[in-house]
């Protein structure tokens, strides 16, 4: 996992390697500091003359100085390294996500998605400053610490040999207990905030039935029995302190009453007053460096979890690829599925497709109608093979759609989606999108087609309308007919209109219609609808059900032979007031 | 404790006192024994591990005394008193340390937990209108972000603050005793550490500022482009994307990247001016202690005016520079998540101090039996009849049988002052009918019904229900007779079951069954892997829309309440669909009086009642037919000449 991420280190290798060698300095200095310190107290204490103290002391000061430097350059490399580590994850994980398929985008919700591009990459970049600064200075600070230790206060660091042993032991049979305490509270605690996120969306539903007060009591058991874990695992961490603080006095008790009596009785040969205080001092420093130790460990493993997801972004293997030799060139219009089985997911049980075959001139405008979830969208998707099919096989233009450019079919096959959606921009910018470098003319030709330069001309500014982040300054009907004209836009061989025309006026919509037959007549036009006027006039209706094709033909012949179909028409025109 | 992460990153800002003392207030009234209890702990240990370092540094200067004559027999005799003093105030400061830890973890999470449920308990009561006017998201945040800033105020900066200004002061106090002028030095040292970190500190707020700035509208476009990303597919406009998103990356990474740079290089700085203040001590206290310079200081005026600067002063004071500084540096960085936690603590009590829905109802809704002569009495327990009590001034109660006769009576309504959005609306519905309400989004259907059930209430006019004016009803036996199905439904985690008889707790397994039997929902219920007990989450994503609806049929069905508010029930459902829910829909219907919005006019055509409104007013009225015959503006809008969205 950790090797996964540490690829997108790339250009920051340099400052995160600079950093460590930076710290690295600045350790070593902060480890020379105390015996420094330990020389300029005896200088004092020996009534040195004024010289030689102050040139102790400036030597002191230029030390200071260079950790100085040493830290700040290393705390400017590392913001650089963590930063620039973050910005290429997230460009790694964004261009991911844009290889994926429609079969890998539905594995991912896309509010999921979002969290795994900001909190969980802070969480990363935030470790990953942590590693780089203290993952390596507080093993060199122990280790440095341990080795002066023992060199300067021979038999005194025997004092470690019991103290670092009951510190770890401490410390780890702590973060044993409350880490997977804690790690089963977190999961609770997120269950908690689902819970209210629930409350706060169904709140008129809460209200509307009088529930207040049963929410009330639901929240208040759920929060308790949270709060008695939490409680739990904090206590457990709790005992950090007095841990630490334990071996530290310890030590400095351990120090001064084997010191003393060492000095006294060794007449200050083996060991002086001086080599005391130092030894007080990287006591501080060995026990601090191990602290520092268990909270990265802390750290990472609840940080981990960021990670893993950041992975299983990266991990997923895009379902759809180009063909080695494929082919840019999509001919015409016309479409074939032949025995076509398909299933959104490998373990599904049953097909959304089952057995279609089904063939489309280039030019013809045909009509889908069926309830929810029988299998429309499933189908139209496959053509401008959003999805792949099991078995079985689908041509455009007298070509498997598996040998085209991904790019060339879908430039030829345009599809207005059942959930539509503009981006935040002008509506020209919008429509852009279609074609990047369409003309003005082009535009306005477009929008006029799909009955929508009427409108856009009355907004004061136009085409240059803002449109809000997912579309909400313009009505739905106004929207489906700008995701039309965009779709347009790409002067498509074959127009898909899923849905897309639900909000529009029965009026608009046969206009719209109308003007497909008039001014794009060579373009295949698959058009699924609720309304059975939307389709009336297709030249092939297919009706559907269960995942299959149940009926085809046109209007008057589906009337006469197909039973849903005249059941829907029924339903629809019942009262006879339809136009 | 909480995840990785969590915490916000934000600017320092100015503590916020008044909000300082209503949480210390509120921790207070949670805790009155445990938390001076705690703090008395805290400032106790701090103490103790302030003063050791006089006694440590006794036992150095005896050592010094005694090293050149080598006795141990007599050293001792001096030096293991003080060490058994030392060991004694080690252990007092390992109990307080071990006490107020355990202490701090009971009360900070118990605090949390007791904010958690009055933030909770308070959001029950607020009215509709609160919800409506904020984003979810930001509601949520007050759960989330501002609790787990109280918690880093709680148990992290409030102790830490308190303990180190006990050292700061114990520390300032020994250092007074021993020099006046060695103090001032110290003191001119802390003040140049105080304005260098106070400027670097500055210019790394500033980029945190414009890092959060940076990170918001990071977050915004990688929203947009993952719910479009389907979009995107569609036109092959992934290069594009990933372009525009890497040019506001590499901003976020600018600023991110400077203001961790300035944060990362305050430790350094401040320590190392730390360590420069130590050897400036140092070296003076060497000049001063040559040059017989006369000192002031607490000690010297007891003893009666100047004494000299000796060795035992110096050397104590040097230790107490180090201690002083690293404290004041603890208590400089702990006023940055003070501030912070602050400004997430008057957000929450913004939410807190919002003003709950008002009922001042009396007239409540109770079983009853009614006898042959017609005369209503108040039951125990459930009859299947109710009665609404109404007390009056003059101490008499009358009961009124509950029907579900609604009257609206030249009612304006506006969601604000400045706009009236419902202008004169006058009608009337008898127990039974079935009153449909169409017209274009925006034109006041939902707010019609918003105003039966009082999620908000009316500017002008009077809403009477069987006779008696909605305001004089206790809005919980109100709502519980009117029975609610919205376009959007809601279901909560937990068994179909559950979620059926959330309309009527007190329902019975076999009344949910019947409930979803009528609403046609018990057929695809049973075929769920565990049928009634099937686990639903994420507000039922395991379900079709279609089948969501069903249950919250049943859920209205299980209520049977007399009057029933269908919202765009069945407009997010196809056709066919609805045809087998319009079946459940009709039979629930049966016998209530009903409020329908419906989008797709199919719907509603069998309604006693169409109300057409445009702009806040009822411009048409009537049955389907004479509507039609009427060949108005509902004539329009059936015929498809006008959009209705």
């Amino acid at each position: 996992m950790i090797r996964k991420l540490a690829k997108s280190i790339r250009e920051y290798k340099l400052p995160s390697i600079l950093t460590l060698i930076f710290i690295i300095g600045e350790v070593i200095i902060e480890c020379l500091i105390p015996f420094m310190t330990a020389d300029l107290v005896n200088r004092i204490k020996g009534g040195d003359d004024i010289g030689s103290v102050v040139r102790t002391g400036l030597i002191l000061i230029a030390m200071a100085i260079l950790s100085l430097c040493c830290g700040g350059i290393a705390g400017f490399t590392c913001a650089k390294a963590s930063a620039g580590f973050a910005k290429n994850l997230r460009h790694d994980v964004f261009s991911r996500i844009q290889t994926y398929s429609f079969t890998n985008i539905d594995k991912f919700s896309s509010s999921s998605l979002v969290t795994r591009l900001t909190t969980d990459i802070s969480n990363t970049q935030m470790a990953y400053m942590m590693i780089i600064r203290t993952a390596v200075r507080s093993p060199f600070m122990f280790i440095f610490a341990v080795i002066m230790a023992f060199m300067m206060g021979g038999s005194l660091a025997m004092t470690f040999v019991i103290v670092i042993p009951v510190l770890v032991f401490g410390l780890l049979l702590i973060s044993r207990y409350a880490m997977p305490a804690f790690r089963r509270v977190f999961k609770k605690y997120d269950r908690l905030n689902e819970s209210i996120e629930e409350n706060v969306r169904g709140m008129r539903v809460v209200k509307g039935f009088s529930r207040e007060e049963h929410e009330k009591e639901k929240f208040n058991t759920a929060a308790n029995d949270i709060c008695a874990d939490f409680t739990n695992s904090e206590m457990i961490v709790a005992c950090n302190t007095p841990i630490m603080q334990f071996c530290m006095y310890f030590n400095m008790v351990f120090i001064l009453i084997v010191g003393s009596q060492l000095t006294i009785t060794h007449m200050g040969k083996v060991i002086d007053v001086g080599q005391i205080s130092a030894m007080l001092t990287y006591g501080m420093q060995i026990l601090m460096s191990l602290m520092m130790l268990s909270m990265i460990y802390v750290m990472l493993t609840m940080s981990a979890e960021s990670m893993k997801r950041i992975c299983e972004v990266l991990d997923e293997t895009p379902t759809l690829n180009d063909p080695a030799q494929p082919v840019t060139q999509v001919s015409d219009g016309s479409i074939s599925f032949s025995d076509v089985n398909f299933k959104y997911y490998e373990g599904a049980e049953r097909y959304a497709l089952s057995d279609i075959d089904l063939e489309i001139d280039s030019g013809m405008t045909v009509g889908i109608i069926g309830g929810t979830g029988v299998g429309k969208s499933s189908l139209v998707q496959l053509i401008p093979r959003l999805y792949d099919v099991n078995t079985g096989s689908i041509k455009v233009g007298g070509i498997d759609v598996r040998d085209y450019s991904i790019e060339a079919l879908r430039g030829s096959v345009a599809m207005v989606l059942q959930k539509n959606l503009l981006f935040s921009g002008t509506i020209k910018e919008n429509l852009r999108w279609g074609n990047e470098n369409a003309t003005d003319e082009e535009i306005t030709e477009a929008c006029k087609l799909a009955q929508a330069h009427e409108f856009i001309s009355a907004f004061p500014d136009g085409y240059d309308t803002y449109i809000e982040q997912g579309g909400t300054n313009v009505s739905g009907g106004q929207k489906q007919r700008l995701c039309i004209a965009r779709a347009l836009l790409k002067n498509p061989k074959i127009l898909i209109l899923d849905d897309s025309t639900s909000a529009v006026d029965t009026r608009t919509d046969s206009l719209i219609r109308r003007g497909f037959k008039e001014y794009i007549p060579e373009t295949t036009k698959i058009i699924i609808a609720q309304r059975i006027s939307s389709v009336e006039d297709a030249d092939l209706i297919i009706v559907m059900d269960g995942g299959k094709i149940v009926s085809k033909g046109t209007h008057s012949q589906l009337i006469e032979s197909s039973s849903i179909y005249r059941e829907i028409y029924e339903q629809q025109t019942k009262g006879g007031d339809e136009e | 404790m909480s995840g990785p992460g969590r915490k916000p990153m934000g600017p320092p800002r100015k503590i916020n006192f008044g909000m300082l003392k209503r949480v210390l207030k509120m921790l207070y009234s949670y805790y009155p024994v445990l938390l001076p209890l705690t703090a008395f702990c805290i400032i106790f240990s701090a103490a103790t591990s302030a003063v050791p370092a006089i006694f440590q540094q006794q036992v150095i200067a005896d050592i010094q005394i005694w090293y050149t004559t080598g006795d141990w027999e007599g050293a001792s005799k001096v030096i293991i008193p003080k060490i058994l003093i030392l060991v004694g105030l080690y252990a007092v400061s390992i109990v307080s340390v071990t006490l107020y830890t355990q202490l701090m973890a009971y009360i900070t999470q118990g605090f949390l937990n007791k904010m958690r449920c009055a933030m909770f308990d308070k959001m029950q009561d607020l009215p509709i209108k609160y919800f409506d006017t904020r984003k979810h998201g930001d509601i949520m945040s007050h759960y989330t972000n501002d609790i787990d800033t109280l918690r880093q105020l709680v148990s992290q900066a409030l102790p830490s603050v308190l303990q180190t200004s006990v050292i700061v002061v114990c520390v300032l106090g020994i250092m007074l005793y021993y020099s006046f002028w060695m103090t001032l030095l110290v003191l001119l040292g802390v003040v140049l550490m105080f304005t260098v970190s106070k400027n670097v500190g500055g210019g790394s707020a500033k980029y945190f500022m414009r890092q959060q700035a940076a990170m918001g509208k990071t977050e915004g476009y990688i929203q947009e482009m993952m719910n479009g990303q389907k979009v995107v597919k569609v036109f092959c406009h992934e290069e594009k994307c990933q372009e525009d998103f890497d040019t506001i990356n590499e901003q976020l990474f600018e600023d991110s990247f400077k203001a961790h740079a300035f944060a990362n290089c305050l430790g350094p700085i401040v320590m190392n001016i730390g360590n420069i203040l130590y050897v400036i001590i140092a070296t003076v206290g060497g000049v001063l202690l040559l040059s017989n310079v006369p000192n002031l200081g607490i000690s010297t005026l007891i003893a009666g005016g100047f004494g000299v600067i000796t060795i035992d002063i110096v050397i104590p004071f040097l230790n107490m520079t180090k201690q002083f500084t690293s404290n004041i540096n603890q208590f400089s960085q702990q006023i940055n998540s003070i501030a912070m936690a602050l400004a997430g603590a008057e957000r929450i009590f913004s939410l807190m101090d919002s003003e709950k829905e008002e009922d001042k109802g009396y007239v409540t809704l109770v079983d009853c039996t009614v006898d042959e002569a017609g005369n209503i009495t108040e039951s125990d327990h459930h009859t299947g009849m109710w009665a609404w009590k109404h007390p009056h001034s003059d101490g008499t109660l009358t009961y009124t049988r509950l029907k579900g006769h609604v009257v609206l009576d030249d009612v304006d309504f506006g969601y604000t002052e400045e706009k009236t959005v419902l202008h004169n609306i006058t009608l009337y519905a008898e127990p039974g009918q079935k009153v449909a309400f169409v017209g274009a989004t925006g034109a006041g259907k939902t707010t019609i019904t918003n105003l039966i059930n009082r999620f908000y209430d009316i500017a002008d006019g009077k809403i009477r229900y069987d006779g008696i004016n909605i305001n004089k009803i206790k809005k919980s036996d109100l709502r519980r007779s009117l029975g609610l199905v919205l376009q959007e439904t809601n279901l909560f985690t937990g068994t179909v079951m559950d979620n059926i008889r959330y309309g009527n707790l007190g329902a019975s397994d076999e009344e949910c069954i019947n409930a979803a039997k009528l609403a046609g929902a018990d057929d695809f219920i049973t075929r769920l892997p565990d049928g009634y007990n099937t686990l639903l989450t994420g507000n039922g994503s395991n379900l079709s829309q279609g089948q969501r609806q069903l249950i919250s049929i049943a859920r209205a069905a299980v209520a049977d309440p007399p009057v029933m508010i269908l919202d765009e029930a069945t407009s997010s459902i196809d056709t066919r669909t609805e045809a087998i829910v319009q079946k459940g829909m009709d039979a629930l219907m049966k016998g209530r009086t009903v409020f329908v919005i419906a989008h797709r006019l199919s719907t509603v055509k069998n309604s006693d009642v169409i109300m057409v409104l445009e702009a806040g007013r009822i411009i048409e009225r009537g049955s389907h037919d004479s509507l039609i015959a009427e060949k108005g503006k509902y004539y329009q809008l059936y015929t498809g000449a006008f959009e209705l969205e």
